[in-house]
């Protein structure tokens, strides 16, 4: 191994920055890189300046406090790294990195190198879920967080996710009153997920009763057990229609409509980096596989919600997890930490653990596939519907694979390359085959893993 | 329990699956065995040019023959498989390059080909995005078209199943063994299938068959590094080659623009993906910029390759073995399979029904490999450094 090469994180977020401290008290100064301008991530992405005055408002006094905090320690372990941000990872070959900055392509060969690329939502498809106005939970809360803006003044929050209200409560706290919550999980479904939940993390499941009860006494409405059926709108969304349970259907006028069913990981890199993947049931996705620290290969280690889902607290120990594997594998001129490895390990399985309740009390609509309309677009890129998918996995010849899916169809082939159809086109293909979701296989990653300009590549650099 | 055929083809790429329904068409009962899916590999990866130019005139009988299938396709196979007849832009920029599209350009002419040549004002005219276009020369063919490689093979498939033939998908032929009657192909998830004849069209793998019937082939796998950009405003319809080969690109009608460019890289150990290496991706990309300088802040959004047979000559393996009776072969497209697929099926269908075809295959035996080989010129010009035929 060639020692002098520094460690190399790609995401500042919660479980880059969480390695990135570890690896910094013991004496390194790793290369931190993300694609975006400032430290954070996704969940826990820091509040445009102009928003900060009302801090105490979004994130409540508790909230704000342990937020201003932990961003400033995390300030200070960025300024003891050589911190890259607007750095576009766009390939992994070999022992290299590809990435874009400032417009310019550059190579940045690495020994060790840490992925933690976090998630995104998963979103599966429904009649007008391309309509402006449409957004992902995620979407709502950059809109909000980032660029200090609402995605609408009558706003739903629908679908499987903890987001919802997560979200919702934000919106709340900035004023907006005219909000609906559509959770497609029936109530009782959630109690069975209660027990396993408070034994896992008591925590977070009272800081989510906490959000739902902040709902409810501002007289937001909770709705359980209903799917949004469609969204309707001309150039523009105007409505939702829903189904209820037990039958019913019912409209709601909204201008906005944020949706999603939980987090996806972000595995492109990870699989160009070598990492071997299996597919969760529970969760029903495709994650890496790691040893319990997080090694995924000689030189490739993964971290947070890219390696696992499993929210912040894991994705920040299993960072630090993961940079002391680093450091146990390589231990030359570093200074020992003290951690205790065990207990580590035990807290990071036990937050994952969680996650799989989670999955319970947000069950993903298996079903809600199955019912999609012919005309409903899958791939918002290439613009494939769900009859043109049907259609090609059922003639003769037709494929039974997701690759050969997208190769006939184009579904995933455009910008996005399969981040937010992903997901519907590996359950369509499942039921209209017959065959399990884990059959029908995993759509390849190919470099570049984002859009890269072509006049990026006019001059090449070498770092460091 | 052995199913009984009168020819079983092993490999459902274009070459394979255009044989078999010939095959069909004229009466034979035909299996269509397939490791993988139908069209899955170079069939199914390609540029998707129909290229006319820039071939040696020997080749032109079979490119011709071939061109006419693609100009009636939909009345041929019953499906659209997005034939598009752009024409296409040839243009040198050295001069050994201009020396190369003139001889080629005069090949073209001979075989009754509209050429039309291009320089200075002209040349400006006709390509105001090529950047620098001083001394430069270009050929124009119109006859050249470009059609969508994952939707050709399949429709040829469901044509051959429409006419009787029989598809075995995802079954890899694990054996092949000859016997009295003729071969006999079994693997598991296929079973046994007997036939009188046998077509080797396993594209890639093609080389380990004829090797087992004692007539090794310099058959090696690689693929060119291809990409794609966004959806931009349909500008450029005609196919756009570099004869010195850094760049060939088209933009399809919905707006991507889709390039290729050599050289070309071996495939991946597996034998079945070929991986481009990222300084492949940006090379291209800088082709690109220096040529037409207007996609410069275009988006890359996709990059793949796929695994193709090549022979050192460049030019495939048509006919039948000379060492073992009702064997035939069809393979190493060499990268300009996909254009010619529609005539080597109808020409091996013939010789396996021992019926006059329409193009002499002499050009294309597979004892040519017995004594010295050719190497064409592309070979250095055209791979990696340091690769070789083997």
């Amino acid at each position: 191994m060639a020692a002098d090469l520094p460690p190399v994180i790609v995401g500042a977020g919660p479980a880059g920055l969480g390695a990135a401290a570890a690896l910094v008290e013991a004496g390194m100064r790793p290369i931190v890189l993300d694609e975006a301008a400032r430290p954070g991530g996704q969940g826990t992405r820091r509040l445009a300046p102009g928003l900060a005055p009302a801090a105490h408002r979004l994130l409540g006094p508790t909230g704000a406090r342990d937020t201003a905090w932990r961003e400033a320690q995390e300030d200070r372990v960025l300024a003891a790294c050589d911190w890259r941000p607007g750095t576009l990872v766009w390939g992994v070959f070999g022992t290299a990195l590809h990435v874009v900055h400032q417009g310019r392509h550059e190579t940045l060969p690495f020994d060790r190198l840490l992925i933690a690329t976090g998630a995104t939502d998963r979103c599966l498809a429904f009649p007008g879920w391309t309509l402006p106005g449409v957004f992902a939970l995620g979407g709502a809360q950059v809109a909000l967080k980032q660029h200090a803006a609402l995605i609408g003044q009558r706003v739903v929050f629908a679908g499987a996710s903890p987001l919802l209200y997560l979200a919702a409560v934000q919106y709340l706290r900035m004023g907006l009153r005219d909000l609906t919550v559509i959770d497609s999980t029936p109530m009782a479904a959630k109690l069975r997920a209660a027990p396993g939940m408070a034994l896992t993390a008591p925590g977070t499941l009272l800081e989510g009763l906490g959000l739902m009860r902040e709902l409810r006494a501002a007289g937001v409405r909770l709705v359980f057990g209903a799917q949004v059926a469609r969204a309707t709108g001309m150039d523009r969304l105007d409505g939702i229609e829903i189904h209820h349970a037990d039958g019913r259907s019912e409209r709601l006028e909204c201008d906005a409509l944020a949706f999603g069913q939980g987090l996806r990981p972000e595995t492109q890199l990870a699989e160009l980096a070598g990492a071997e993947f299996h597919f969760d049931p529970a969760l029903r996705g495709w994650f890496p596989i790691t040893d319990p620290d997080g090694r995924a290969g000689p030189h490739l280690w993964l971290a947070g919600d890219g390696a696992m889902t499993g929210g912040r607290s894991a994705a920040a120990r299993s960072g630090r997890l993961a940079a002391l594997s680093m450091l146990a594998a390589q231990p030359e001129g570093t200074r020992p930490l003290a951690d205790n490895l065990l207990a580590l390990r035990r807290s990071v399985r036990r937050l994952r653990r969680f996650q799989h309740h989670l999955a319970t009390a947000f069950r993903w609509p298996q079903d809600q596939t199955a019912r999609l309309p012919d005309e409903t677009i899958v791939c918002r890129c290439e613009r494939v519907t769900a009859g043109q998918i049907r259609q090609a996995i059922t003639q003769v010849a037709g494929p039974a694979d997701v690759n050969r899916v997208k190769a006939i169809t184009r579904c995933g082939m455009g910008r996005c390359q399969g981040r937010y159809c992903g997901l519907t086109l590996q359950d369509l293909t499942a039921v209209t085959s017959g065959r399990p979701a884990a059959a029908v296989g995993r759509l390849r990653a190919q470099a570049p893993v984002r859009p890269i300009p072509i006049g990026s590549a006019e001059e090449e650099g070498m770092s460091p | 329990m052995t199913r009984h055929f009168d020819v079983i083809v092993i490999g459902a790429g274009l070459f394979g699956a255009f044989t078999a329904l010939h095959l069909a068409r004229m009466g034979q009962r035909v299996a269509l065995v397939e490791r993988g899916a139908v069209g899955a590999q170079s069939s199914g990866a390609n540029f998707g040019g129909l290229r006319l130019q820039g071939r040696s005139v020997e080749q032109y009988p079979l490119s011709l023959l071939a061109q006419q299938v693609w100009e009636t396709f939909e009345t041929v196979i019953g499906e659209d498989c997005d034939y598009d007849r752009n024409g296409m832009i040839y243009f040198a920029r050295t001069e050994a390059g201009r020396k190369k599209l003139l001889a080629y350009a005069d090949n073209s002419r001979a075989c009754g080909l509209d050429i039309a040549l291009w320089q200075g004002a002209d040349l400006r005219r006709a390509m105001p995005w090529l950047a620098a276009q001083d001394g430069m020369i270009a050929s124009y063919s119109p006859r050249c078209a470009v059609a969508n490689p994952r939707l050709a093979t399949p429709a040829v498939v469901r044509a051959l199943v429409r006419a009787g033939g029989v598809l075995f998908e995802h079954c890899a032929a694990t054996a092949i063994k000859r016997s009295e009657s003729g071969f006999c192909v079994s693997g598991p998830a296929l079973g046994a299938l007997a036939a009188g004849r046998l077509v080797n069209a396993a594209g890639g793998w093609a080389g380990a068959i004829s090797a087992q019937f004692d007539e090794a082939v310099p058959l090696f796998s690689a693929g060119p590094p291809q990409f794609v950009t966004e959806p931009l405003p349909y500008a450029l319809r005609p196919s756009v080659y570099a004869i010195e080969g850094d760049l060939i690109l088209r933009q399809i009608p919905r707006g991507n623009v889709i390039f290729a460019g050599y050289p070309r890289t071996m495939a991946n150990a597996d034998g079945q993906h070929t991986f481009v290496p990222p300084a492949k991706t940006l090379a291209g990309m800088r082709a690109i910029a220096q040529h037409v300088p207007a996609l410069r802040n275009a988006e890359v959004i996709r990059v793949w390759s796929g695994v193709e047979g090549y022979l050192p000559d460049m030019l495939p393996v048509i006919g039948a073995s000379r060492t073992t009776p009702g064997l035939f072969h069809a393979f190493g497209g060499s990268g300009g399979g996909f254009q010619i697929a529609p005539a080597v099926g109808e020409c091996l269908a013939h010789l396996v029904c021992g019926t006059p075809g329409p193009v002499d295959l002499a050009p294309y035996a597979i004892d040519r490999f017995s004594g010295p080989v050719r190497v064409s010129d592309k070979l250095a010009a055209e791979f990696d450094q340091g690769k070789s035929a083997g």
